[in-house]
């Protein structure tokens, strides 16, 4: 177990550094990344001057070295655009976001999990079916539709809720349920693939033979065992699908977290927080996948108990 | 396994006509309509998708107060024709899907066949960068590429081609792997059958079911993933129409012209519930188990 850990986390910060190197790297694809900043109107010397300010002076390596340098150190650079350190801007981001991200994972775990356990029991009747299609609309239907067509409803039609910030509970609704929408599909279907497996395992027959209630045996036996699948699962693809959606859901709605940030900072082309705010949100996304694994790891007791 | 025992494949395309359920058949006759729809879209399409009118801006479609003749969907902000810009929408959405999941096949399949064949370091190499695909989000990949060398058709393409190639390779790999293991692999290298040999001719066509059905549901996907960044003003720059760019352009038109939104909006839609519901489909047809998406 031990060494599954170790190997887990090992994996995790290859990852990290892979994907730290990669965006280094990245951003300097079209040359010196300010050229597109600083346009042409400044002189040699302004713009010496500048170039040394964001520490873009020297050799590829050497920026390398002190970029991988600043991030042992905590300083990830100053972003061009407000000329603070990018690791305050994205600070103030992510309360925002998390808030978001905790409401639309509230409102998906209290919906998927009752619709796949009702589409595993009622596989063969209108109900499983009828779960099932509205998952699969949800899989089909991007976001950013399902969003804008809230919007033409609810804003512009009816008056009835608010487009943009985050301002009052009423600010939540359209943002979680819009970004929901996929989590939902995704987690309704493997709940209720996880709960069929589970259905027809045979502890689930000797629970019933022993006269315990069906509800008992459903949520004890079936959903406690199933459980283990859905966690996992919610640990690895939900965590990635959240990341994306977020990006676009929380630009739609203008919403103060790292989405739009980092939505913003591609358009104006603001790399150093474009940079750091992608490794900050991949970062999350592996370190999650990670404790997944982690956790899954230990609540299998092949590898729990084994030497693997 | 089954649906690679047919010989006859026009049998096979009748068998399947004939078992489809109404949804099925609905989705396949959506998915050809749009197909023409985009493919016919220069012969089609009432007007020049580019063409500006400024005495004819924001009009409503038809049986609506306003409507001017021969703008049966309206018109946008500029006076352009909204059925026109999206058939174009469409003919460029679907043919930048195609070509991005035909560069996802050939990328994914090539190196899936490579990981399950050599094993050893290029299978870990590989299916270690597969991990980190896996692992890291990858709209956020295509902000950072998106914003750094710009938005341009060959960027974009190149970006939609290796957005999934993670899920071919997965499959091949795990395909080669049982394939490889049948006696008939065995016998093939028994007759002294070289690696490319056994690799293209006989473990290739058995894995092909799987691969048709994956191209299928990473086709929607890669819908997905265009629309998204194009909505978000990354994707295709105007005034070329794309499906997505069309909804993020209109958006601001919203309260007076929502008309603007929701034609391409629901062209999406159209479009990525006929593919999902064919992949669907082929996929239980094909009994084949995917991981994931």
């Amino acid at each position: 177990m031990t060494l599954y850990v170790l190997r887990t986390l090992m994996k995790m910060a290859l990852t990290m550094f892979v994907i730290i190197s990669l965006v280094f790297f990245a951003t300097r694809l079209s040359g010196s990344p300010l050229d597109t900043f600083l346009g042409d109107g400044l002189t040699q010397e302004d713009r010496d001057l500048m170039i040394e300010y964001f520490g873009l002076n020297g050799s590829i390596w050497e920026q390398y070295l002190r970029y991988l340098r600043g991030i042992v150190e905590g300083n990830f650079g100053l972003s061009f655009l407000e000329r603070r350190p990018v690791a305050e801007i994205v600070a103030e981001r992510i309360w925002p976001s998390f808030q978001l991200l905790l409401s639309a994972l509230a409102l998906t775990i209290t919906l998927a999990l009752p619709l796949g356990i009702l589409a595993a029991l009622y596989r063969t009747s209108w109900v499983g079916s009828a779960i099932m299609a509205l998952a699969f609309v949800g899989y089909a239907v991007p976001n950013f539709v399902i969003a804008t067509f809230m919007v033409l409803i609810f804003a512009f039609s009816l008056n009835w809720l608010p487009v943009v910030g985050n301002g009052t509970w009423a600010h939540f609704i359209m943002p979680t349920i819009a970004m929901s929408g996929v989590l939902i599909a995704a987690l309704t279907r493997f709940t209720r693939n996880a709960m069929l497996d589970v259905l027809g395992q045979d502890f689930m027959r000797t629970a019933r033979a022993k006269g315990l209630p069906e509800t008992v045996v459903i949520l004890k036996h079936g959903l406690r065992n199933a459980g283990v699948t859905v966690l996992s699962v919610l640990g690895l693809q939900i965590a990635g699908l959240a990341a994306a959606g977020n990006v676009v859901v929380e630009a739609i709605f203008s919403w103060p977290g790292i989405g739009e940030l980092l939505v913003n900072s591609a358009i104006t082309r603001d790399y150093p927080v474009l940079q750091f705010g992608v490794i900050t949100v991949a970062g999350a996304v592996i370190v999650i996948n990670a404790l997944t694994d982690i956790a899954y790891a230990y609540a299998d007791p092949r590898i729990r108990l084994g030497n693997a | 396994m089954a649906a690679l025992s047919d010989t006859a494949p026009r049998r096979a395309v009748a068998t399947l006509w004939i078992e489809a359920n109404w949804i099925q058949r609905t989705a396949t006759l959506l998915a050809i309509f749009l197909i023409l729809a985009a493919v016919l879209a220069p012969l089609i399409a009432p007007f020049d998708p580019l063409k500006q009118s400024l005495i004819s801006r924001l009009r409503p479609p038809i049986g609506f107060d306003r409507f001017k003749d021969g703008f049966l969907l309206g018109t946008d902000e500029l006076g352009r024709d909204v059925l026109s810009r999206t058939l174009y929408g469409l003919r460029l959405t679907l043919g930048l899907a195609l070509v991005g999941a035909c560069i996802g096949l050939f990328i994914g399949g090539t190196l899936g066949l490579l990981a399950g064949l050599r094993r050893g370091w290029a299978e870990d190499v590989i299916m270690g960068a597969v991990d980190m695909q896996i692992a890291v989000p990858f709209t956020l990949v295509a902000l950072l590429v998106l914003s750094i060398l710009g938005s341009s058709l060959p960027v974009m393409i190149c970006l939609l081609g290796v957005a999934y190639w993670e899920q071919y390779a997965r499959i091949v790999r795990g395909e080669v792997r049982k394939v490889t293991e049948m006696p008939f692999i065995e016998a093939a290298r028994a007759s002294g059958g070289g690696p490319r040999y056994i690799a293209l001719r006989h473990v290739l066509p058995n894995i092909v079911s799987p691969l048709v059905v994956q191209f299928t549901l990473s086709l929607s996907n890669i819908v997905i993933l265009e629309s998204t960044l194009s909505f978000l003003g990354l994707g295709v720059q105007p005034p070329t129409a794309t499906l997505g760019s069309m909804v993020g352009y209109g958006r601001d038109y919203m309260p007076t012209a929502p008309w603007m939104v929701i034609a391409p909006a629901v062209a999406i839609i159209l479009l990525t519930f006929s593919v999902q519901i064919l992949g669907d489909w082929l996929r239980d047809r094909a009994d084949v188990r995917l991981q994931g998406r």
